[in-house]
Order: structure tokens, then C-alpha cells, then sequence
């Protein structure tokens, strides 16, 4: 029987979600000996045809070609798995989605008019048929190999959608938001890290993205009550997933009551 | 008149996005063109208005194999715009961490990205069919340099606890005390890395270049120091921009530097080395000793000794600093916002990566400006290549363009900073 064959790839990112298939280095031969990597040219110069049996797909939509070449990249694709916040979320380069993309262009580059990009960044998800999404920014390289190990043995990755509070439970870490009056976004956000900023003595800062059934609106609330302002609330939630769904409802609607 | 071109469409083995398109006209290159491809993001532009303590956080975004330089970076100028100076044990932790970053970059670099170009295949996981032991020892010293980020950071990649000022948390002398075991197998791992790249077999290009780095009067430049050339230049960081600057060309994504006089020059692990050997660590300048470099080092294709040698570096700076470890109690100075301009700068794996921001009374930034390591290489890259390829024009066209990715290689591109980089393609057309 041959391996099944994996593809990364890249859109608009910063290439850390695919360098944490680099960083398992216990893994990462192992990985190499089940699966074969056919195409992740980060990692090697040699490009093996598709079709490719999973696909991991790193970065968010931000230009022309790319909107184009993510269709290509589906249909070589049998199985095809976002990995990161860029991907999944449209990253913090979807911060664009609420500025003037030629002012932005302007700021940036002496010549624009040899920048080609879109007025947006945007998920995957957007553009194609994802089968499963793998958030974090970074990701975590457990749970990527977990995502890898459920896909090989024809099962569904074990990847839970409750919030950082449970971990930081399990850590045995004091809420720092009720202990300290520290802003956390903790509640809303999905677990994976390990609940790592609470801690360090920091509130959580969402790079995971929204939990399953985050109530944000309760969360405004109790950041409210820490006598945390508007303008900081709104920016707190528009950061590496700024525009997934329940954060993005969540800043505009502070937005629009100001 | 026999026409070629070499066309290298996506680059491999780098980090992001870029191309090399050459056409020769018999012997004369009629065009060379380096690209980068990888999609601008902007960073420059969306964080003015977001609060300055937010900057460390959301610069590190800008690339995942070295947040640490930009966290630094970011960290060094808004400390600057604000007037505050560290103690010495917060300085130490933050050589510390800068220390896990070098090693995990150049140990990557070295194993996985670069020794296949000089072993002739295609991949660290071809290279491990047949060198199994060799690339093992490359990914434990690579995990080694990700523990300390881990353990002083948090996590590997986009670490979370930096900030301005300080730490959010001391790590404790346990923790750190931890590493050690690894630290100093990865030590003796990194100086027979040192033998084993000396011993390979390099190219012959020597180039005239003007090598930058920083340079500090007590140690090996990492996250402080002064500005300085081969040329005799010795500035601050708020006479970078009178020095060098960004220009921007029709086929990249990136910006290029050059010197005010625009000149090329040369960032990264054998400007840093050119300038700054005789503050080696004992282990480190023994090493370079056996591996016969002695500066100036003048063929790119020998940086790969150069890295290894600042992984020995690396190493016995973290068992120092470890040895030595005080926590910083508070783990941060404070730091209020003050209207005005900062400037930083530190030594990425890659090489000077330049910040500037304008910041508000109540600490919003009105101003941003980022230069990373690559757009500053890209034009010596360009240069290098042009070199390369009229001497080697008897080459086959895949022998060519191996070469020629070799050589953009010797640079570690990171095309994820300069985005704001490969496909190589050579026509004899």
C-alpha cells in the first residue's frame, strides 16, 4: 500500500503554522515515514503531481491570483484542512477589511500601482469547501498531529471547541480576571494553547479565536465593569481574529453604538 | 548567439513566497530578476492607531520563524520613544531568548534548508534516507533553541511573554535550570556541526561587499548595540534612516535597501561575524579557529560555517545566562507613553531588522516603519547571482539553477518579513 500523499500550502502568512510541522522534531520523520510529502516546498525542492489525499492550507485570501489559486488547490485536494488564524479567519492582515486598502497600498509603497491586491482578506473557507478548520495563531503542533493522526486512521480529529477557562482550570491557573482585574479574553476563546497567557500574568489575547457558543456579549460587559474603554475593547477584539464571525459581530455592533 | 533563460517559478526551501527569472544573450545577462511574490499584509499601515503596547504582540505576526527579532525590535524603539532604560537582568533574559531564537532558526537553516544544496538532494527528509543520524542531531539542537523560547516565552512560535519594559513573568531558576542538560548536549552538538558544514565543498565566489551589523563594546551583537559597517560607519538607531534607504521595484512585493549612496550591502550572520570576532565566546572563536575563518569572509556560500559557529555561540550564552540568572524583580520597569519617535533595532537570525514609530501622548501609534533583513540582502542577492551565473555559464540549466538556489539559500530568505520574496527562472531564450 503507498502512503497518502500531503500538500502545504501557502497564501498571505507568516509561515508559522507550517514551520510547527518543522518544529515536531520528534515527529517529524515518523510523519514523513506514514505520509508521503508529495508537495511543502518550505521543507523540500521536489514537487510530486496531485492528486494529493490532504491538503493543509496555511495563509488567507488576499489577492487576484490567490483567489484563483485556492480553487486549483481544492481540486487537487481529496482532504483539505485549514491550519492557523490566517486561514481560518483571515489573519491580522484582515484588519484591511475595515480600512481603505489604496490608503493602506499608499502608506506601505512608494509605487502602488505595482501592488495587486484585494480590498479584503479572507478565509478559506470563503472561497472553497473546507473539511476541517485547525485554529490558532500559531497553531498547536498536538493538535496538528492530531488532526494528521486522525486523518490517517479515518477518524475525527479530537479538537475541542470549549473556551481557554476550562484549561486554565485544569492548569490549576487563578482567574486572573477575577483575581486581579486583569481583561481576559479567556471566556470567548477557544481552547489549544493550554491556557498559556493567564499563566504568564496576562490576559488571554484570543489568538485561537472564538470558542463554540462564545457569549460576547457578557464579555463586553464584564470588561465594561473593569473600566476597560470602547476604543481598547474594539481593538482587543480585532486582532489575529479580528474577522471570524462572533468577534467581528461583536466589534462592530461596539462600533456602531458609539 | 545561443539564447537561455532560467526560470525558478517557486522558490523551495525558503521562508514565503518568491521567483529568480534570468535571461542570457550568449555570454551577457540581459535580465535578472529577483521577485517576491508573497502577498503584501500591510503591518505598516494598520498599526498606526493601535495602542503601543499592543505593537510586540502584533509585529512578532510578522513572521513565525522570528518573532523574537521583531518583538525586540518593537520593544527597543517604543523603549527608546519613551525614555526608559532596563536593568541588566531584564537585558540578560532578553539575550537569552534571542539566544533560543538563533539556535532554532540556524539550526533549521543549516540542516533542513541549506546542507541538502550541498549534499545534492532535494530535502532534509531525502537527506535523512541517508544521513539519518546527522539530520536527527540537527532537529534536537533545533528543539533545544525552542526550548528556551518556550520556557522564557511561553511557546515556540509567537511567544507571549514579552513586552515593553520587561517580561510579563520571571522565569524561575527551575525552569531554567531544566534546560541545561539539553543546552549542553546541544553544545557539543553545535560544535560538530561546526566541523562537519567546514568540511563540505563550496563554490567559489568571492564578492567585495559592504557588510552592516550592530556592534556592542561587551558582547556579540543580539538585542542591543550600536549600528556599524565595514566601511567604518558607527551610528545609533535614529541615524539608520540618514544611512540607508528603501526603494521600490516593479517585479517584488518588497522594498530594497541600499546605503544613501546607493550601495548594496550585506546583512546577517557574515556581516555580524566580519564585524564582531574578537567578541566570539571561547568555544565559538576555537571553532571558527579549526574551521580556518578568519575574517572578512568573503564567499556567501561559507555562511553556513558562520551559522553554525553562532549556534556554539548561542549555546554557551544561554548556559552563561542561565549560570548567572537573576530574576528580574519586577520583571518589568514601567513604561508610560510620551509623545514622540523611537528607533530599535536588533539582530534577527537573518540579519539588522530595523523599527521606527511615531507614538501620541496617550501611547497610539500615529507612524510605522519596519525594515527587515531580507529587503536589505535583496539587492547584494541579486548582485551575488549576477556574479555567479557569468562565471558558471558553461553549466547545464539544472546545474545552474541549483546553484543559483543554492546561492539565494547563503541568505536565508525570509520572504514572509521582506513582504512588504522566490520562483527562479533562467532563459538562454
Amino acid at each position: 500500500m503507498t502512503n497518502p500523499k500531503l500538500a502545504v500550502w501557502k497564501f498571505a502568512s507568516c509561515d508559522g503554522c507550517q514551520l510547527s510541522l518543522l518544529d515536531a522534531e520528534d515527529e517529524l520523520l515518523a510523519v514523513a515515514a506514514a505520509i508521503e510529502i508529495a508537495n511543502f516546498p518550505e521543507a523540500s525542492r521536489e514537487v510530486l503531481p496531485g492528486p494529493y489525499q490532504l491538503s493543509l492550507v496555511e495563509g488567507s485570501i488576499t489577492t487576484p491570483h490567490d483567489a484563483e489559486r485556492i480553487q486549483q488547490v481544492r481540486d487537487e485536494s481529496e482532504f483539505l484542512i485549514t491550519i492557523g488564524a490566517c486561514a481560518t479567519a483571515g489573519g491580522i492582515q484582515a484588519l484591511r477589511n475595515w480600512s481603505d486598502v489604496a490608503e493602506f497600498t499608499r502608506a506601505v509603497y512608494a509605487t502602488p500601482a505595482f501592488i495587486d491586491t484585494l480590498d479584503t482578506s479572507t478565509a478559506i473557507a470563503d472561497h472553497v469547501t473546507v473539511d476541517f478548520e485547525l485554529p490558532g495563531c500559531p497553531i498547536s503542533k498536538q493538535q496538528l498531529l492530531e488532526v494528521i493522526n486522525a486523518f490517517l486512521h479515518g477518524r475525527r480529529p479530537d479538537i475541542p471547541g470549549y473556551s481557554v477557562c476550562l484549561e486554565c482550570k485544569r492548569r490549576g491557573t487563578t482567574c486572573v480576571m477575577v483575581a486581579a482585574g486583569t481583561p481576559c479574553l479567556g471566556p470567548v476563546t477557544q481552547a489549544g494553547c493550554g491556557a498559556l497567557c493567564p499563566a504568564y500574568d496576562r490576559g488571554c489575547y484570543g489568538c485561537f479565536g472564538p470558542a463554540e457558543s462564545a457569549n460576547l456579549e457578557s464579555l463586553v460587559a464584564e470588561w465594561s465593569r473593569l473600566d476597560v474603554d470602547k476604543p481598547t475593547l474594539i481593538r482587543a477584539l480585532r486582532t489575529y481574529n479580528g474577522y471570524a464571525p462572533a468577534f467581528r459581530v461583536a466589534s462592530e455592533q461596539l462600533e456602531d453604538s458609539r | 548567439m545561443t539564447k537561455r533563460t532560467i526560470d525558478v517559478n517557486y522558490l523551495a526551501r525558503v521562508e514565503g513566497e518568491g521567483s529568480l527569472y534570468v535571461k542570457l544573450d550568449g555570454d551577457e545577462i540581459s535580465e535578472l530578476e529577483f521577485g517576491i511574490f508573497e502577498p503584501p499584509r500591510f503591518f505598516e499601515a494598520f498599526l498606526r492607531g493601535r495602542h503601543f503596547t499592543e505593537v510586540p504582540d502584533i509585529t512578532s505576526r510578522i513572521c513565525g520563524i522570528c518573532p523574537i527579532g521583531y518583538q525586540t525590535s518593537s520593544i527597543n524603539a517604543m523603549e527608546d520613544a519613551c525614555g526608559v532604560i532596563v536593568t541588566p537582568e531584564i537585558d540578560a533574559l532578553r539575550r537569552l531568548i534571542y539566544c533560543g531564537e538563533w539556535i532554532e532558526s540556524h539550526a533549521l537553516h543549516v540542516y533542513l534548508l541549506h546542507a541538502p544544496d550541498f549534499l545534492g538532494y532535494e530535502s532534509a527528509i531525502h537527506l535523512a534516507k541517508d544521513f539519518p543520524d546527522e539530520v536527527q542531531m540537527g532537529l534536537r539542537m533545533k528543539k533545544a533553541g525552542n526550548s528556551i523560547v518556550d520556557a522564557v516565552g511561553g511557546r515556540e512560535i509567537h511567544p507571549v511573554n514579552m513586552k515593553l519594559g520587561g517580561f510579563y513573568r520571571a522565569p524561575t531558576r527551575r525552569e531554567l535550570n531544566a534546560l541545561v542538560p539539553d543546552l549542553e548536549w546541544g553544545l557539543d552538538a553545535a560544535l560538530r556541526t561546526a566541523n562537519l558544514v567546514a568540511g563540505f565543498t563550496f563554490p567559489e565566489l568571492e564578492r567585495d561587499y559592504l557588510f552592516v551589523a550592530m556592534r556592542h563594546e561587551d558582547e556579540y551583537p543580539m538585542a542591543r548595540g550600536r549600528i556599524a559597517s565595514s566601511a567604518g560607519l558607527d551610528i545609533t538607531a535614529h541615524e539608520y534612516e540618514d544611512n540607508f534607504r528603501e526603494s521600490h521595484v516593479e517585479r517584488s512585493n518588497a522594498l530594497h535597501s541600499l546605503t544613501s549612496d546607493g550601495l548594496a550591502y550585506h546583512v546577517g550572520p557574515m556581516a555580524r561575524f566580519n564585524l564582531n570576532a574578537d567578541l566570539l565566546t571561547p568555544q565559538a572563536a576555537a571553532a571558527a579557529t579549526r574551521a580556518d575563518l578568519v575574517p572578512p569572509i568573503t564567499n556567501p556560500f561559507r555562511s553556513i560555517i558562520v551559522r553554525a559557529i553562532e549556534i556554539v555561540l548561542a549555546f554557551e550564552e544561554a548556559l552563561r545566562i542561565i549560570d548567572e540568572y537573576d530574576p528580574p524583580q519586577p520583571p518589568a520597569v514601567d513604561i508610560v507613553p510620551q509623545a514622540g519617535t523611537g528607533f530599535g533595532t536588533s539582530e534577527a537570525p537573518r540579519g539588522l531588522l530595523f523599527h521606527r514609530y511615531q507614538i501620541d501622548a496617550g501611547g497610539l501609534i500615529e507612524e510605522a516603519r519596519i525594515v527587515p533583513p531580507t529587503s536589505q540582502n535583496q539587492p547584494t542577492i541579486e548582485a551575488d547571482l549576477h556574479d555567479l551565473i557569468s562565471a558558471n555559464l558553461r553549466l547545464s540549466d539544472e546545474d545552474l539553477t541549483w546553484q543559483c538556489e543554492q546561492a539565494i539559500r547563503n541568505y536565508d530568505p525570509c520572504i514572509s518579513c521582506a513582504t512588504h520574496f522566490l520562483d527562479l527562472r533562467i532563459h538562454r531564450g
